[in-house]
């Protein structure tokens, strides 16, 4: 496979799953401003926070409105994480790598671009809201339903997965991050319904919330919604199940290729420091220190795997 | 009148259809016409959603165009398909004599059947090609000879498209299409598969691989990238294939090979089926500032390192001024009376041709000698007198730059319009395959069809839609 053609695979999941997370980011917030309007002007603050887009936010926008970060985040061409922006950046890589994608899921890509870009050619009213992030939603289901159903499981897929699952474990960190000091024991009030709102919305933010609920009958602790996020192997956006999967691909490339690269062992080293470890040791150790430290290490295997596989001279 | 494929000459849809139309019209009769216009109306979205279509140079990015699809088929019948294909396989195998020639001993300047100025003088002819033998001989591994008919068995050929033809994606496409929307007719209808053309194309690169090939040859397609009008050709051809889809900055040269980079290290390429024009194919050797190619590719392979396909400098064998000379070059190099025609043809640098084309501009075709796609041509009969003029201060301020052309009364097959059944004209575009194991015609064709009443333009960029070409079994 070409160097050029991995890379292109590992961007095109990584934005696609990148879609999906501003579009859940996008979702939580809007359900706060509903529920809990008093606090909604800084629940879209944080979650701006979360998207890594403070600075391109505040260079054309002096009001954290809720219509204004939806607009921002769902189709603003400026905002190179917006889902449109994304979307794009998605359909312009698997159109780069076609050769190496069944035609089912270069055309769920497709399509999923000409429904998008249709859907979020004008600003989205409220009312709209919940149906196109419905659309959003089943449209990412759609090719990763293609893309599951179809491809070899060969080196292409692997870089597939190390792109979606690298991409989402950052996801995650960073919104736990940006919330961490809610969760610190010291300083949390238990049941103060501040906090109750801040859980929520780190909950629904990775589509969590009922699978919190059904798996610690309701109730909500800052340990147990750390303990959850970070190292619970049966939750799908856990950083534990991310570093087991990128651990895996890593290895299956290994052993496809018969080679020892450095990506292999700092994605070893990722995991462990995840999976061998206890919530308690990290709140110890800080959970913003832990989550800082997480967040560059897996950015370091990133720019380590692009190297190891050639995606750029 | 012109003359119609399917209902020969005459202007009554309800007449009887020619022979090779005959079963498709009993078809087309028993449809119910809502229902076809439906099924006209899916194709295009069935083309949107594979991503079939191209890029408008200077649109936005995302301004990616259809070419139109028409849903009735252009029938050719096995006995006109077989004159034609003898046809061109004795021009191809020509135009390859005569690129090794012309870059040898240039025999045929020597017998003064071509005036050496026209070789000489032309920015078509590469000097850094001179005594250079690609491998296998070959020079045009792909050609697409455009053909034009004007009667019952009168064909012309319109060019040799002898640099990169593009649109077989559109012909397979054309035709999983209508497999899909009107199956039941191909089992009413013996219709020749065109589906091998990619298998074919592998195959016959591989045969032209260089003397430096180890194992079995490795075949890459060079793009200029995602932007490039005819990408989704280049991705679709490389994927039908199995080749690798390559950009410039994806190869280097590695121990005097050309070897593109992968997830594994740099690996050798044997067969390079380029799609950028020689200009742009070597910085080291054409454009300085050419980013789509390979610094120091034509010294590889002048060494026998790698297979270009097709050739540089075969660009002298499709260049118009040539084109009138094209009946002298067949049958100096085969020795036999060309089979296909040419379309009679004035080259202005002649002083009696000019003056001739010039009383005459207002029924002409008139071309310049190096222009493609439609454009710099002007059509006498539909001009303007503001066109015309303009031509003529053109052709005398530089005549050798144009040649011209009777107007041909192009034949046309009908569309599916609102009305129904109504003539358009069209043209047609075979593909050949050349490779030192033989000469190898696709069944059929690119038709294009001009969609606009009485247009003979019929490129995509201006307006053209292409249709299904079916040759019938004998």
């Amino acid at each position: 496979m070409l160097g050029k053609t991995a890379g292109g695979l590992f961007w095109m999941f990584r934005y696609l799953e990148r879609a999906e997370n501003t579009a859940r980011l996008v979702e939580a917030g809007f359900r706060i401003a509903l529920t809990r309007s008093k606090s909604a002007e800084k629940e879209w603050q944080s979650i701006i926070r979360t998207a890594g887009a403070s600075v391109a936010f505040d260079a054309t926008h002096d009001s954290y409105t809720g219509a204004n970060v939806i607009d921002f985040l769902l189709r603003d061409k400026n905002n190179p994480s917006s889902v449109l922006s994304v979307i794009e950046a998605a359909r312009n890589n698997a159109k780069l790598v076609r050769t190496a994608l069944t035609r089912e899921t270069w055309e769920a890509t497709n399509e999923c671009w000409m429904t998008l870009s249709k859907l979020l050619s004008k600003r989205v009213t409220e009312q709209e809201l919940p149906e196109v992030l419905t659309t959003i939603r089943q449209q990412s289901a759609l090719v990763r339903g293609a893309t599951h159903g179809t491809m070899m499981r060969n080196d292409i897929f692997n870089f597939i997965r190390l792109g979606t699952f690298l991409e989402r474990a950052d996801s995650t960190a960073r919104i736990l991050d940006v919330k961490y000091y809610v969760l610190l024991p010291s300083v949390s009030l238990v049941g103060s319904s501040l906090d109750n709102v801040q859980w929520e919305t780190i909950l629904r933010s990775v589509s969590a919330f009922r699978s919190y609920n059904w798996t610690h009958t309701g109730k909500m602790s800052p340990k147990t919604i750390a303990d959850f996020l970070v190292l619970d192997k049966r939750m799908p956006r856990s950083l534990a199940f991310c570093c087991i999967q990128i651990l895996d691909n890593l290895n299956y490339l290994r052993e496809e290729y018969d080679s020892d690269l450095p990506s292999f062992e700092l994605g070893d080293k990722l995991n462990q420091s995840v999976n061998n470890r206890d919530i308690d040791s990290i709140f110890d150790e800080g959970l913003h220190e832990f989550l800082r430290r997480f967040l560059n290490n897996s950015n370091a295997l990133s720019v380590q795997i692009q190297k190891d596989y050639r995606f750029t001279e | 009148m012109f003359f119609d494929e399917m209902f020969g000459h005459t202007k009554d849809t309800d007449a009887q259809a020619r022979e090779p139309y005959a079963d498709y019209a009993n078809w087309f009769d028993s449809q119910d016409p809502a229902r076809l216009k439906k099924k006209a109306l899916e194709c295009e979205g069935f083309f949107r959603r594979t991503g079939i279509t191209f890029n408008v140079y200077g649109q936005e990015e995302a301004d990616e165009r259809l070419i139109p699809f028409d849903i009735v088929p252009r029938v050719i019948a096995a006995k006109e398909w077989n004159r034609l294909s003898r046809g061109i396989e004795q021009r191809v195998k020509a135009i390859n004599a005569f690129l090794y020639d012309i870059y040898h001993r240039q025999e045929i300047l020597r017998a003064g059947r071509i005036p050496h100025h026209l070789i000489a003088e032309n920015d078509a002819f590469l000097p850094q090609m001179i005594g250079v033998t690609p491998p296998g001989g070959i020079y045009t591994h792909i050609v697409g000879t455009d053909l034009v008919r004007t009667d019952d068995d009168q064909f012309y050929v319109l060019e040799d498209n002898a640099r990169t033809p593009s649109g077989v994606s559109y012909m397979l496409e054309n035709r999983e299409t209508m497999l899909q929307m009107f199956p039941e007719v191909f089992s009413k209808l013996q219709v020749r598969p065109v589906s091998d053309y990619p298998a074919n194309l592998q195959r016959s690169l591989a045969e032209c691989a260089p003397a430096a090939t180890k194992n079995e040859p490795v075949v890459a397609v060079l793009t200029p990238g995602i932007h490039n009008s005819a990408y989704f050709e280049h991705s679709f051809l490389a994927d039908q294939m199995g080749a690798e889809l390559v950009e410039g900055h994806d190869l280097q040269v590695v121990d005097g090979r050309i070897a593109m980079r992968t997830t594994r290290g740099y690996t050798p390429i044997d067969v390079l089926y380029r799609r950028i024009d020689d200009d742009y194919l070597d910085p080291m050797n054409f454009r300085p500032d050419s980013l789509l190619g390979v610094p120091g590719i034509m010294d590889i392979y002048k060494a026998g390192g790698i297979t270009i396909a097709n050739a540089p400098g075969t660009g002298i064998a499709d260049d118009k001024a040539i084109y009138s000379y094209m009946p002298d070059i067949v049958e100096f190099y085969t020795g036999e009376k060309a089979i296909l025609e040419n379309v009679p043809t004035w080259r202005c640098s002649e002083e009696d041709s000019l003056k001739y084309v010039l009383d005459n501009l207002a029924d002409l075709v008139v071309k310049e000698v190096h222009g493609s796609g439609g454009y710099g041509m002007l059509v006498g009969p539909t001009a303007s007198k503001k066109q015309i003029s303009e031509f003529r201060a053109k052709l005398k301020a530089k005549p050798a730059n144009y040649i011209a052309q009777p107007t041909l009364s192009l034949s046309t097959v009908p569309i599916l319009t609102k009305k129904g059944l109504s003539p358009r004209h069209v043209d047609l575009r075979p593909y050949v395959l050349v490779s030192p194991k033989g000469v190898d015609i696709v069944p059929g064709g690119l038709t294009r069809v001009a969609l606009k009443k009485g247009s003979l333009v019929v490129n995509s960029s201006q307006g053209g839609g292409t249709k299904d070409t079916w040759v019938l079994e004998e």
